[in-house]
């Protein structure tokens, strides 16, 4: 469903993405992973387009068709939207508002009510809410990932879901990821937790702006943290000696 | 049944109720007595109604007229008072010179609606007093209507003093129409544990000329006031915010808090915060963002499938709510 080929992205002349191969398949969860500063917001920000992310080189496909000079907007209409890891505030906008935006192109999804409890979040007392008002970090990206639901898309970049999130309701938030996963929208996770990764179908691994590992979660997970724990290249690793046990 | 209206109801009334709820009023409560209304077209007073513990006395002046507005100490107006103004021909001056009282304990609401629909070559003075008791709450929403040409010039000036614990809050609304040129001048002085809020939300377009000055004197211990204002300005208009704060007393609180958007290249914004602080127990502070539309609600909205242009719509349109 989405295929990055050769991936090259330079912010500030800063090599940012360095040859980055993806695919994320049809109807998968596909967790990423990655110590911070890899390049995994930075990979998120570039699939969905955003002004100052075109990359030098290399090509994004989505269903078949190339996106790598399509709008933010053009993406979104062929079914891709992106969840920050730091959500936007927007001054004076309700919840519902916002929800209702989302789901101006969802057509089929739950209602809005229906998407905020999903999420956890009681219609009632959220529904007339501005975004920028007396919402907590937590609360607000659940807000978002309500917005994901309204908006039904084919596939729904998450960028670290799980931050902000407290313990005792990770797993209410992994559950949401999984509906939303059966209603048929293919996600593309970005977290540091090895349960989210784990309930994934399929994980890959960032480093220094490339994809080191692709696999079965339970595998990448490991190659993450035996690789990352000795590495003391922050970001530099040895990519030849890496490369091997590819 | 009492009579809801003293006066008459005339073409003109019909006219300027049209007027009223273009700019968002509810014509029906300038004939319902249960609302204290006052109707102005011009000079004319057109409606008036007035309440128990609510007296409006007001006459006809050459260019306006002149109001004085009382609430009773103690008197809870629970419905807001009603007050529409207007000037229908395209050119003229209209002199609003008003002076509220609103006795200690008691409270009130105002909603203004100003619509000037035809305004080639219009003034619109607006000469403010407010006195605001002990305890007393006043709360004063404008809302302005303008046609098209931008022929207006609208001068909302008013010094408000609201003595200890009292409460004041204003919003001044101009989104609707291009106005010409408007310049607010506001200044506030607070005794102690007084609180005032003052909103201007105004959208400039066209060759519009904006200015806004807010003064708050936190004269009172623990006084608190906020001024703050959301303008948005696109085509040729030009924006000038002046939000001062004075502290002058222990534990007094002051904040401004400025937002200038603007939409294209041609526009202008500036914004002047002034802090005084004279007593060092008092703390006073500002934030003032001037620019183009934040980049990530831009994004996020058009990640939901939203054109650009739609995009800016959406939070110039929560913005200026
Ligand atoms: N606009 C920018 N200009 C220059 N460098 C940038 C810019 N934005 C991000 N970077 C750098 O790019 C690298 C990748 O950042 P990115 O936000 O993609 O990391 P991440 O993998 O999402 O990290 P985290 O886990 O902390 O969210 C970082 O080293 C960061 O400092
Ligand atoms: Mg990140």
């Amino acid at each position: 469903m989405l295929k990055i080929e050769g991936l090259f992205l330079e912010l500030d002349g800063r090599p940012i993405l360095r040859g980055l191969e993806l695919e994320v398949a049809e109807g998968e969860i596909h967790a990423l992973l990655g110590a911070n500063g890899t390049g995994k917001s930075t990979l998120a920000y570039t699939i969905m387009g955003l002004a100052g992310y075109r990359p030098q080189r290399g090509r994004i496909y989505f269903a078949g068709q190339e996106i790598t000079d399509r709008s933010v907007t053009e993406r979104a209409r062929l079914g891709i939207t992106l969840a920050w890891q730091q959500p936007a505030s927007f001054e004076g906008l309700t919840i519902k508002e916002y929800l209702e935006i989302a789901r101006q192109s969802g057509g089929t999804s739950p209602t809005i009510a229906e998407c905020l409890e999903l999420v956890g979040l009681p219609a009632a007392n959220y529904l007339a809410r501005t975004l920028n008002e007396h919402l907590s970090g937590g609360e607000r990206k659940r807000v978002e990932l309500a917005a994901v639901l309204a908006m039904n898309p084919r596939l729904a970049i998450l960028d670290e879901p799980d931050s902000g999130i407290d313990v005792l309701s990770l797993a209410d938030i992994m559950e949401v990821i999984r509906g939303m996963n059966r209603r048929g929208i293919t996600v593309l996770l970005i977290t540091h937790r090895e349960e989210f990764a784990r309930a994934a179908h399929r994980a890959s691994h960032l480093c220094a702006g490339r994809v080191l590992k692709t696999g079965e979660p339970e595998e990448v997970v490991r190659f993450y943290k035996e690789n990352c724990k000795r590495c003391d290249h922050v970001n530099e690793p040895e990519l030849e000696q890496l490369e091997g046990q590819r | 049944m009492r009579k809801a209206v003293e006066l008459d109801y005339s073409k003109e009334f019909a006219a300027i109720a049209r007027a009223y709820e273009q700019s968002g009023g509810d014509a029906q409560a300038l004939r319902d007595h249960r609302f204290g209304s006052l109707v102005v077209s011009g000079n004319h007073i057109l409606g008036l109604n007035k309440l128990p513990g609510l007296e409006i006395e007001v006459e006809e002046l050459a260019d306006g007229i002149k109001a004085h507005i009382e609430v009773e100490p103690g008197a809870i107006i629970a419905q807001p008072v009603h007050l529409c103004f207007g000037l229908l021909p395209k050119e003229g001056v209209q002199r609003i010179i008003s002076h509220f009282k609103v006795g200690p304990g008691a409270s009130v609401r105002f909603l203004a609606h100003c619509s000037f629909p035809n305004a080639v070559k219009v003034q619109h003075i607006m000469e403010a007093e407010a006195q605001i008791g002990a305890g007393a709450e006043m709360e004063y929403n404008e809302a302005h209507f303008h046609g098209p040409a931008g022929g207006a010039e609208v001068y909302p000036h008013a010094r408000i003093a609201i003595a200890e614990g009292g409460r004041y809050r204003s919003e001044f609304k101009l989104i609707q129409g291009m106005v010409g040129r408007l310049d607010i001048d506001y200044e506030v002085h607070l005794e102690a544990r007084a609180t005032a809020e003052l909103l201007a939300k105004v959208y400039g377009k066209g060759d519009d000329r904006i200015r806004i000055k807010d003064s708050l004197y936190l004269e009172g211990a623990q006084a608190r006031g906020l001024v703050k204002s959301r303008i948005v300005l696109q085509d040729r208009a030009e924006a000038e915010f002046a939000g001062e704060a004075v502290g002058a007393a222990p534990f007094a609180r002051g904040h401004i808090d400025c937002t200038e958007i603007l939409r294209g290249t041609e526009a202008k914004a500036v914004a002047v915060p002034k802090l005084t602080v004279v007593d060092e127990r008092a703390k006073l502070t500002h934030e003032a963002a001037i620019g183009s539309i934040d980049k990530k609600e831009l994004e996020t909205l058009m990640a939901r499938g939203l054109s650009e242009e739609e995009a800016v719509e959406t939070v110039v349109r929560g913005l200026l709510r």
